[in-house]
This record gives structure tokens, C-alpha cells and sequence, in this order.
């Protein structure tokens, strides 16, 4: 019905591939910005501040990405709030990135060693020096690799967005598979295609957290 | 435009919404089951003296864990449809998710192996212990016991993963929702009644692992082990 696989196609394709990257740094920073101010939130002197933005964690992350797209896009729409694909799934992904972000980046400013938060202390830093000057710039050197490590989730969980119609790489597959009815060709260029973004990023990962001298996951039940 | 909600009139399909909880707790289930023993098998496989072998598991474990499980799914879905096998849709769901979270377990296992001190293996190999004594109790079981928190975590999230098997119209939660919002045109209402029976399934997977764990691995809580 519908032909062989044709350049069209593939530009098709590679405009749904920029689309993923988009939407992934939209995620990302988005997502980065709320993670921040959610892993602060979550060792804050507060309590109540503590609460709250543990609850929020706890909500998001026992929840479905797919679920809260389906809320913001069809959920919101049905109130009375018409909203994009895009704006839909870029809000999703950043509530959904925060969440995890949030956590990810409180292990890391909780594993900066003790003796730097007493010795910033000592010196009489107030509560934001030593966030500042001492505690977050260590912090973000131990959180450098699980980042780049959860940039891989940010970028395969994109392709949830093409079920609220955003044309990024997964859902530009699908169209070119309605057109060419050869699914497993073309979802096997789309797995490619996105292992191509993914595995750099995995193996950048990697290769930081050796650097670290630390291992690949941190377990620590105890 | 004022905004009304009407829970009630969602919620009086509660049959529904309690068939596609209990699908997507038995997907996770089978899945869990299935991807376990999948992991464990590519884990051993990784650290295989055949050089084949072990870059297979490798291969596998990467080419998984660096696509998405939409993906996945539909690789499969259509995969196993071109080879002429009819299946059902939770039967592709179960082998589509058991695939994914097997990939995340060999990752995991991997590390929890890795963990276990050079000097066991040889004092367990001065005790004259068999090979096989020596992968089951010296380095199996303690592995699992030392990533146990992070395979409930990953757990956890491939039954919140489920949801995507919604779109090879597996009847599960996700699909149940769609399938009544389509019906209600009460989209708000419905997807936030299945996010809340999410988190209930979630807690309530938490809690069976917990569970599981003290039975598992009662020398624990017996000498407080520390691990």
C-alpha cells in the first residue's frame, strides 16, 4: 500500500529526532530548576517545607509518567483548560523530572562529608554561605554522573509524549508506519535511533563515575 | 467557565477500575517473577568465561536499558505478530515487560555480585564447597540480600511502567481509564482516581516486598547484620 521507506521519510524521521532532543532539554531544565528547589526544600530547617516537598516526591513518583500526561492533557481539557501537546508534555515531563531530581541531588548534598557542614559551621558561615560556598560545590561534583545517568530516563521517557499527539520521534514513527505498514522496520529504526542518543549519554555516565572511584550504584541499606 | 468536578459519577465504576488495578498488579507480577530470573540468568552471563556469552548478556543489557519501553512494547507487539504467533495482549505485555525489567535486574544483580568479597569465594572453595554450593549460598543469596532495596525500587517503578502496555490495549489500569473517560467525558476526574490507585499499588508492592524480605532473609533481623 504505501511504498518502501523513502528520504521523506527519513527526514520525517529526523525532524521527530529533534523534536525528542527538545523536548528532553525542556525536561531537563525545567525539571532541573524544580528538582533544585525541590532537593533544598527537602532538607530545609522546616518542617512543614520538609513535609510538603517529600509528599510531592512521594506522589509523582508513585504515579505513572503516563498518567500525569494523560492528567495535564486530557484531564486539564476536560475542566476547561485547553492546553498543547507540547506545553501538556513539557509540564508533565518537568513535574515528573523534579520529582526525581529532587531526590537524586538531596543524596548528593546529604553525602557531602559531615565535617565540611561542622567546619563551615565553625568558620560562622551563615546557613547560605555555607550552602553556597561549601556544601553545593562538592555537591555537584558527586552528582554529576547520576545526572548525566538520568538524562538517559529523561530521553526514552519522552516517547510517552507521542500518546497526547506531540510529534517527536516516536509518534513521527508511527505516522510513517501508518503510511508504509511495515511496523517492525520502523520501529527498529526508531529504537536505533534512540539507543544512538542514549548510549553516549550511558556511557559518559559511566566513565564519570569511575573517575569518581565510586560504584555503579550506590546500595546502601543500611 | 467555573469548574465542576463529579467524582461520584466516575467512581460508580469501581468494578472497572478494580478489574484493571488487579491486570496491572498481576502484569507486575508475572513480569517481576519472569525478569527476575531473566536478570539473575544475564547477570551470572556477564561474568561468563565465554567471551560470546558474556558480550551477548552485555549487548542485551545495553540495547535495553538505552531504549524506550514504548518502543519495546511495540517491537514486540508487531515482532511476534510477523513471526505468525497470535497472543494475546497481556501475554506480549508480560514478554515485553519481563525483556525490559530483566535488562535493569542483570544491572543490578551485577552490582550486588560484584559486592561480595574475593575472600568468601576461597574460603568457600578451602571448604571444599561445589561450584554450584558455592553460586548458590556464597554468592547468590547474599547478593540479593545486599541490592534487595533497589530490586523493590525497580519493581515498583515496572509496575508504574505497565501503564504503557495501555497502548497494545492490554486492559490494564491505564487502559480502563481511557476506555471510561472516553465513555464519561470526565478525563480530570478518572486519571485522578487511577493515580491514586497507582500510589495504593505501589505501597501495597512496597509492603509485599518488605514482607518478603523479612521471611527471605531472616538472618537479618535475627543478628542485625549489617551489610
Amino acid at each position: 500500500m504505501g511504498g518502501h521507506l523513502n528520504i521523506n521519510h527519513l527526514f520525517f524521521l529526523g525532524h521527530g529526532a529533534l523534536w525528542t532532543i527538545g523536548l528532553s532539554m525542556i525536561a531537563l531544565v525545567g525539571g532541573g530548576i524544580a528538582g533544585f528547589v525541590i532537593a533544598l526544600a527537602r532538607i530545609s530547617p522546616l518542617k512543614s517545607v520538609r513535609i510538603a516537598s517529600g509528599a510531592y516526591v512521594q506522589l509523582i513518583q508513585g504515579t505513572p509518567l503516563l498518567v500525569i500526561l494523560f492528567l495535564g492533557y486530557f484531564g486539564l481539557a476536560a475542566i476547561g483548560f485547553s492546553v498543547s501537546p507540547l506545553a501538556a508534555a513539557g509540564a508533565s515531563l518537568t513535574l515528573y523530572v523534579a520529582a526525581y531530581l529532587g531526590e537524586i541531588w538531596r543524596g548528593c548534598i546529604e553525602s557531602v562529608p559531615k565535617p565540611q557542614w561542622e567546619a563551615a559551621e565553625g568558620l560562622a558561615l551563615s546557613r547560605t554561605q555555607r550552602m553556597i560556598k561549601v556544601i553545593l560545590p562538592q555537591a555537584v561534583r558527586i552528582a554529576t554522573p547520576p545526572t548525566v545517568g538520568f538524562m538517559v530516563q529523561i530521553v526514552k521517557n519522552t516517547s510517552l509524549a507521542s500518546v497526547v499527539g506531540f510529534v517527536e520521534l516516536m509518534r513521527s514513527g508511527q505516522i510513517v508506519n501508518n503510511s508504509l505498514f511495515e511496523p517492525f522496520m520502523v520501529y527498529a529504526i526508531i529504537a536505533v535511533v534512540y539507543f544512538a542518543m542514549c548510549y553516549p549519554l550511558s556511557l559518559l555516565s559511566q566513565r564519570l563515575e569511575r573517575r569518581m572511584g565510586r560504584g555503579r550504584l550506590t546500595l546502601a541499606p543500611a | 467557565m467555573g469548574i465542576q468536578l463529579d467524582f461520584p459519577a466516575v467512581l460508580e465504576r469501581w468494578p472497572s477500575f478494580l478489574g484493571g488495578a488487579v491486570l496491572t498488579l498481576e502484569l507486575a507480577l508475572f513480569a517481576t517473577v519472569f525478569g527476575a530470573l531473566l536478570g539473575t540468568l544475564a547477570a551470572v552471563g556477564r561474568g561468563a568465561h565465554r567471551a560470546v556469552i558474556a558480550r551477548a548478556c552485555k549487548i542485551y543489557v545495553e540495547a535495553i536499558r538505552n531504549t524506550p519501553l514504548l518502543v519495546q512494547i511495540f517491537l514486540v507487539y508487531f515482532g511476534l505478530a510477523s513471526l505468525g504467533l497470535k497472543l494475546s495482549a497481556f501475554t506480549v505485555a508480560v514478554a515485553a515487560l519481563t525483556i525490559n525489567v530483566g535488562a535493569y535486574t542483570a544491572e543490578i544483580m551485577r552490582a550486588g555480585f560484584e559486592a561480595i568479597p574475593r575472600g568468601q569465594i576461597e574460603a568457600a572453595e578451602g571448604l571444599a564447597l561445589s561450584r554450584f554450593q558455592i553460586y548458590w549460598h556464597i554468592i547468590l543469596l547474599p547478593a540479593v540480600e545486599r541490592v534487595y532495596p533497589a530490586l523493590t525500587s525497580q519493581f515498583v517503578l515496572l509496575m508504574l511502567a505497565s501503564s504503557v502496555c495501555s497502548q497494545i490495549s492490554a486492559e490494564e489500569l491505564t487502559a480502563v481509564a481511557n476506555y471510561i473517560q472516553s465513555d464519561t467525558y470526565r478525563a480530570f476526574e478518572t486519571y485522578i482516581i487511577i493515580a491514586v490507585l497507582y500510589i495504593i499499588l505501589s505501597l501495597v508492592m512496597r509492603a509485599g516486598f518488605w514482607g518478603l524480605g523479612l521471611v527471605l532473609f531472616p538472618r537479618r533481623r535475627r543478628l542485625g547484620t549489617p551489610l
